[in-house]
């Protein structure tokens, strides 16, 4: 083991906290390293690191899935989509099955690929799904105004974006989440900075540290949020600082809301979350596929006994649903938090299924 | 054929009945479903004591001489990629096949089907690449064939091989050959196949120095026989990556092993490729990279004869087998944790073999 991770290591295990004390990592990149690394091995089990509701395809709820089929289904339009959220089940079907089945859904890898492939198909109508935090939303952005620029006038997202504060203070404020500090994600807080994460600083007295990804990061964190919980304080700190500065990055924070306002979102497991979602401007509207293929939308039903919604808010681990690994596998995924690479249940079959 | 291979995962995926209604991208990819495919649908058809060992290679009694057979199609897209094409993957594949038999390969097989309006002067270029290779791996393509589709109803180029070898009466490599004890090796980087094809397609539009490691290891295959009699297991570590191997070969031997994160070649740009992409190099494709199980008195005279081949460079000894068990295999991290890789479903990567 490197000398600096035996150092954190040791500060750890000689500075515990005498309770538990549990510990959310907000991003699924945070909850697949801490996994992949091993990292609950190395630290005292009073430490409970629990996931968070950051993994984009994990939120995106069951009905959003319905309504792009449904669309799909009912107008002649090319879907394209980042791979991730193809196996998510909606409550009948998923998109993988769909293009199996012969619907026009594609991988592409950024929202330009989707925008070019418009722009080469003037006879074809192009939806995007644009799904994500604040880290994607600058890009969808960018190609909406490149749409509105050019006068491309086939092409459409399907809008799922997400904002991470708004849902910090949802859990902050559910009674059944107990939450003693949170390791907040580092792409994130590349564009929107540490202050958004000041309210929970000071008026939850919630300590949060600016992430990064690789083992030592992570463990560094930790130390500094043990070493505000102990001595009894709470504060934003940035760990992260070769790439998250405290002012985020202004000029992505001001592209997103060129071309959305914030509106209100229904994340899976969380429900409506107030002001945590966007919409469109006005002078971009002609580019919602909801507003442009409209569907008649049925009653979605999360599946029957999955528990990702309780995983998402970090009440359950993974294990602890009764689907997990018995029905709920990568292979036939029962929820999103099971298909996402960054989904905290993958996360946990990938690397933790069995204890060594 | 580099499907799922092991009559022992098979049997752990074993439904009986197939129950699919329509093939689905997965059920080429080589993992779970793929396992299902063969297990379920097509060793109902065909099943006899020599296929459902699903073996890279089928090793066949003619008359007292031993000959190891083998086939193998191959469709990837790009059809040139760095470090290759179509024509020296199907070249490579199926040598590689042959090998992790420890045979000698003499004669392959050739069919091309060709899409309408494919450039000959692409052709051209994939079949200097097979004369190449089948030279520098000293066998001949002994018979073909060649079919022509209307445009659309085949992606530019698709290449189906067979090959034979020859099998000496002393050679006994098989998975339950293997001991505890045995150290484990490969010969060098992993995941650059799968990593290279997908940095090449233009849809990431990446800039790397990356190429496959598409390569015939017949040669590093005869050097390592020559430096010991007792190789017990050669697998060759394509579509589902070396862990994928390793579980299907610790699952045949009932045995358990550790794996050394640390020894693992990876070299820096696959991993800042696969994490960028969220994949694990351990689950992705080689073309060019044999895994082997050596009782551990010969372990390093194998390793200085796989370095002196060109191919065998970077060989390294990444693990041991541990003990008889139910076929875990521990990674051993970077950090000193332990975690436990299991076969995977496969991501989401079509066409890169």
């Amino acid at each position: 083991m490197k000398s600096n991770i035996k150092e954190l290591v040791e500060y750890l295990n000689n500075n515990k906290p005498d309770h538990k004390i549990n510990i959310m990592e907000v991003c699924g990149t945070h909850t697949m390293a801490i996994s992949r690394y091993g990292l609950r091995q190395l630290i005292p089990e009073s430490i409970n690191l629990i996931s968070g509701p950051g993994c984009p395809v994990c939120v995106t709820p069951a009905g959003d899935i319905d309504s792009i089929i449904e669309i799909a289904g009912k107008y002649e339009v090319s879907i394209f989509t980042f791979g991730d959220i193809l196996r998510v089940p909606g409550s009948k079907s998923s998109l993988y099955n769909e293009r199996s089945e012969g619907k026009d859904i594609n991988i592409c890898y950024s929202p330009a690929d989707a925008l070019d492939f418009a722009k080469n198909n003037p006879e074809r109508k192009v939806i995007f799904i644009a799904i994500g935090f604040e880290t994607t939303i600058p890009l969808t952005s960018v190609i909406i105004k490149r749409a509105y620029r050019e006068k491309i006038n086939n092409f459409y997202i399907y809008n799922t974006h997400k904002l991470i504060p708004e849902a910090l203070e949802l859990l902050l404020l559910d009674k059944e989440v107990e939450i003693d500090a949170f390791l907040c994600p580092g792409h994130v807080s590349a564009i929107i900075g540490s202050k958004p994460y000041n309210f929970i600083a000071e008026d939850y007295h919630i300590p949060c540290v600016i992430s990064g990804f690789e083992p030592i990061d992570i463990l560094e964190s930790i130390a500094t949020i043990i070493r505000q919980i102990n001595k009894d304080i709470s504060e934003v700190d940035i760990q992260y600082k070769r790439v998250v500065k405290e002012e985020g990055n202004p000029t992505a924070v001001k592209l997103i809301y060129e071309v959305f306002d914030k509106s209100d979102s229904v994340w899976r497991g969380l429900g409506n979350i107030p002001g945590s979602g966007l919409k469109l401007k006005k002078k971009f509207l002609k580019f919602d596929a909801k507003t442009y293929f409209p569907v008649k939308r049925f009653k979605s039903r999360e599946p029957a006994g999955c528990e990702c919604g309780d995983v998402l808010k970090g009440i359950k681990k993974p294990a602890e649903c009764r689907l997990f690994s018995k029905i709920c596998k990568p292979e036939n995924p029962v929820g999103p938090c099971m298909v996402s690479s960054e989904g905290s249940c993958a996360a946990y079959y990938k690397y933790e299924k069995l204890k060594v | 054929m580099t499907i799922s291979k092991n009559k022992k995962i098979i049997k752990i995926i074993n439904n009986k009945k197939f129950k699919d209604k329509i093939i689905q991208l997965s059920h080429g990819d080589g993992g779970i479903k793929t396992g299902e495919l063969i297990n379920n649908l097509l060793l109902k058809y065909f099943g006899n004591e020599i296929l459902n060992k699903l073996e890279d290679s089928a090793v066949l009694n003619c008359s007292g001489k031993r000959i190891a057979y083998t086939t193998d199609s191959f469709v990837v897209n790009p059809i040139f990629f760095p470090g290759g094409d179509i024509g020296k993957l199907s070249i490579c594949g199926t040598i590689n096949d042959l090998v992790t038999t420890g045979c000698t390969p003499v004669a392959m097989s050739l069919s091309f089907i060709l899409e309408e309006g494919f450039p000959v002067p692409d052709f051209e270029k994939i079949l200097y690449s097979i004369k190449n290779t089948t030279s520098d791996a000293k066998l001949k393509i002994v018979t073909g064939d060649t079919k022509v589709v209307e445009k659309g109803s085949a992606d530019k180029i698709f290449i189906n091989t067979s090959g034979i070898g020859f099998l000496g009466n002393n050679i006994d490599i098989s998975p339950c050959k293997i001991e505890v004890g045995d150290k484990i090796m490969i010969n060098g980087g992993i995941a650059e196949h799968g990593t290279a094809i997908l940095s090449s397609r233009k849809e990431f539009n990446f800039k790397t120095s990356l190429v496959s490691d598409c390569a015939p290891l017949s040669s590093l295959v005869n050097d390592m026989l020559s430096a010991s009699k007792k190789i017990h297991a050669l697998r060759d570590a394509t579509r589902g990556g070396l862990a994928s191997i390793l579980f299907e070969l610790a699952r045949a031997s009932e045995t358990n092993i550790n794996i050394y994160e640390d020894k693992i070649p990876v070299k820096k740009e696959v991993r800042g490729i696969c994490e960028f992409l969220g994949l694990d190099p351990l689950y992705i494709a080689n073309e060019g990279k044999m895994v082997v199980f050596v009782d551990r008195k010969d372990a390093d005279k194998v390793l200085q004869a796989m370095k002196k081949n060109k191919y065998g460079k970077d060989s390294r000894i990444i693990g041991e087998v541990t003990k008889k068990g139910e076929g875990l295999i521990i990674l051993i991290t970077e950090l000193g944790t332990k975690r436990i890789l299991d076969l995977q479903y496969s991501e989401q990567l079509p066409r890169i073999c």
